[in-house]
């Protein structure tokens, strides 16, 4: 094991992946300046080991870049294609959702999409209502899309590695503060397959459900309610399409209580989903209805004290979570 | 402005005020956001002073622009007060948008600043259709749209070049190139001649012009302004500078040549203006005092911007939208703004 950046993890994954096959490219603006992709440095230095021609530096022109991604994905390559943040990946809704979500069903299974489209997600101190958007669930609702969203650099590195062996097209989400955040990575392959959870933290008397950066806070939660004698289990989805069923099931049916905590609004949001699902499936484990934490329906806010009022907390999962188990 | 008063010494005296107005407020702000006063970060506009000044000087408070990332220098020529601006920088009650935009969407709709913004080129699209409504409603007004060189490879830019002409409508394009676009120089993008090339292509009358040089830009925003309230349809304004800058407040600037930010902080506009006006006659202290009473103002904005007490929580709850209940934290439900 080695302590590392997330952003220095998933760069050290695509670094792997482009080794280990010469079909792997990436695409994005500002990719092989000596920033390295503006954000986090997450291509930092990739361009010297492999060249312009696939660390591709773009203009500024996200529909091509995810067109580009696209028609490159069809004609037999694994485009990386980055888009830096979710809310510039909008610009390029038409060419994932419309085109490669679409391409292998419409076409009758004649092509594949083999593609990453790597999109940051949530709220970074003071960046405000364009560069702070949670929109996972947008992309849960595409058939033909699969979606991560990892909350550790182990995760973030094996997912990406399994995200540019997938065939199908992935919609890639980092959170934006974690890429700062440092974890223990494998020294080995350290693989982590799409679709399956990782239970974080074991516990008998309620599950909470979460992904991304709210994982870590459920964690939180969870080691403030163990200080009173509350046994939580906590589960980082890690892949939201196709999620682990099997793993949420399972756990509800040794709690008996669900809690599915998210960053992105509540309304609408990927939570009432697997409420929705959980309700339908696990209905004789409840012991008590499912419930959800997510973010007010309002655009993010600047000012810290109201976007103190966008966020979900540790201190308000806890609340939340209390509901549960005194119901 | 009327044509015998252009360039004259007195305008450019007063011209070169707002342009330390601009500098001022930008030192500022990277000094607040230093202190961590500053709750995101900022992208500041030194250097390019003369663009916005020159532009907007020959703008009426009834004509709109829309601003980009960059839009501090551009809002305050237009006539955005700098208090309320760096109010909504340090997150305060009283800034412009209220404190829930901050840096990257600063708007005062009073002097007709429709907005900065942080998606780069939606500005272009929206202010086509700001010219649509003004020639809808019969007003006697005109759009200007700033955009940097950078978002000139977003397809909006293209739709809304065309568009435009389509519809002959009363906007001014002002392409601000300072040869950045982030951390990647723009040229190594970009095919073709450039900007004024691409408006050329849709058959729109372009200017350029050296935008460091105040006196220059004033000159040909005025020409390309007086064309497009004479009715001869979009005008193309391409105006060359630098981003003294990083891209942002955090930016170390690893990708940039030795030497060369220094290099181009041999032209910066608001030198050559001073050099300017001393040369036709006015007395240096007019010109210092001119400075100094940028400086003092913008000295006292970050005074009250300090002094003004954050926003209630509750805030945040107001303007999402008319219909539907806000979906309040149990802990908060009593708060003021929070019941509706
Ligand atoms: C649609 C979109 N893509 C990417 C970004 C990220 N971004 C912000 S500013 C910028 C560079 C813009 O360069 P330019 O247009 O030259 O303006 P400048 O910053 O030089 O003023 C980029 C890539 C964004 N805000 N919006
Ligand atoms: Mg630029």
């Amino acid at each position: 094991m080695t302590e590392m950046m997330f952003q220095d993890a998933v760069r050290e994954g695509l670094a792997e992946e482009m080794r280990r096959d010469p079909l792997v490219w990436a695409l994005g603006e500002d990719l092989s300046t000596a920033h390295g992709g503006t954000s986090a440095n997450q291509y930092l230095g990739l361009i010297d080991e492999f060249g312009p021609k696939r660390i591709v530096n773009t203009p500024i022109s996200e529909n091509t870049i995810m067109g580009a991604a696209v028609g490159a994905a069809v004609a037999g390559t694994r485009p990386v294609a980055d888009l830096r943040m979710a809310d510039f990946g909008m610009c390029a809704v038409d060419e994932l959702v419309n085109q490669a979500a679409k391409i292998r069903y419409m076409f009758g299974g004649q092509a594949r999409v083999p593609l990453v489209v790597r999109q940051a997600i949530g709220v970074r101190k003071g960046a405000a209502a364009q560069h702070s958007q949670s929109t996972e669930a947008w992309y849960v609702h595409t058939p033909g899309l699969v979606v991560v969203a990892p909350g550790t650099p182990a995760d973030g590195r094996g997912l990406l590695k399994s995200a540019i062996r997938s065939d199908d097209p992935v919609v890639f989400m980092e959170h934006k503060d974690l890429w700062g955040a440092t974890g223990e990575v494998p020294d080995d392959e350290g693989v982590v397959p799409l679709g399956k959870a990782s239970i974080v933290r074991e516990g008998s008397d309620l599950t909470i459900v979460s992904w991304s950066r709210m994982a870590r806070l459920a964690e939180e939660a969870a080691e403030a309610l163990a200080g009173d004698g509350v046994s939580v289990e906590v589960i980082d989805l890690r892949t939201l399409w196709p999620w682990d069923k099997a793993a949420v099931y399972a756990s509800v049916g040794k709690t008996g209580r669900l809690l599915v905590a998210q960053e992105a609004v509540q309304v609408g949001g990927f939570a009432a989903e697997i409420m929705a699902d959980v309700t339908e499936a696990c209905a004789s484990a409840l012991e008590t209805h499912v419930r959800r934490i997510g973010a007010p329906r309002m655009p993010v806010p600047y000012a810290e004290p109201m976007e103190n009022e966008y966020r979900v907390t540790p201190a308000r999962i806890v609340a939340k979570a209390r509901e549960v188990l005194e119901s | 402005m009327s044509e015998q008063n252009r360039n004259e010494p007195a305008r450019i005296l007063q011209l070169y005020e707002t342009m330390c107005l601009i500098r001022a407020f930008e030192e500022r702000a990277e000094e607040a956001f230093d202190a961590g006063l500053v709750n995101g970060s900022i992208h500041q506009y030194i250097g390019q002073e003369a663009v916005g000044t020159g532009v907007c000087a020959n703008l009426r408070d009834t004509d709109y622009i829309l601003s980009n990332h960059r839009g501090h220098g551009h809002s305050i020529a237009k006539g955005a007060d700098p208090e309320a601006m760096m109010k909504e920088l340090m997150g305060r009650v009283g800034g412009t948008s209220g404190a829930k935009g901050g840096s990257m969407h600063i708007a005062d709709f009073s002097v007709g600043m429709l907005g900065a913004n942080g998606v780069l080129a939606d500005g272009l699209t929206m202010g086509v259709g700001a010219a649509q409504a003004i020639a809808l409603k019969g007003e006697d007004a005109i759009v200007a749209v700033f955009v940097g060189d950078g978002t000139t490879n977003r397809g909006p830019f293209y739709e809304a070049l065309n568009w435009a002409m389509v519809y002959e409508l009363p906007i001014l394009f002002v392409c601000e190139n300072n040869t950045y676009a982030s951390s990647t120089l723009t040229r190594s993008v970009t095919a073709g001649e450039g900007p004024v090339a691409r408006a050329q292509a849709f058959g729109m009358p372009t200017f350029d012009v050296d935008g460091n040089d105040l006196v220059a830009v004033d000159a040909v925003a005025a020409e390309a302004i007086g064309a497009v309230r004479g009715g001869k349809g979009p005008q193309f304004l391409h105006a060359r500078t630098y981003r003294v800058k990083g891209h942002i407040s955090r930016d170390k600037l690893l990708y940039r040549a030795e030497g060369e930010t220094e290099e181009n902080w041999k032209r910066e506009p608001l030198g050559a203006c001073a050099a300017w006006l001393a040369e036709e006659g006015i007395a240096e202290d007019d010109i210092a005092a001119a400075r100094d009473a940028a400086y003092a103002r913008i000295d006292a904005a970050v005074e009250a911007a300090k002094a003004a007490p954050f926003p209630d929580a509750s805030l945040a709850y107001q303007d999402v939208q008319d219909l539907g209940p806000p979906e309040i934290w149990p802990e908060n439900l009593r708060m003021p703004g929070g019941a509706s």
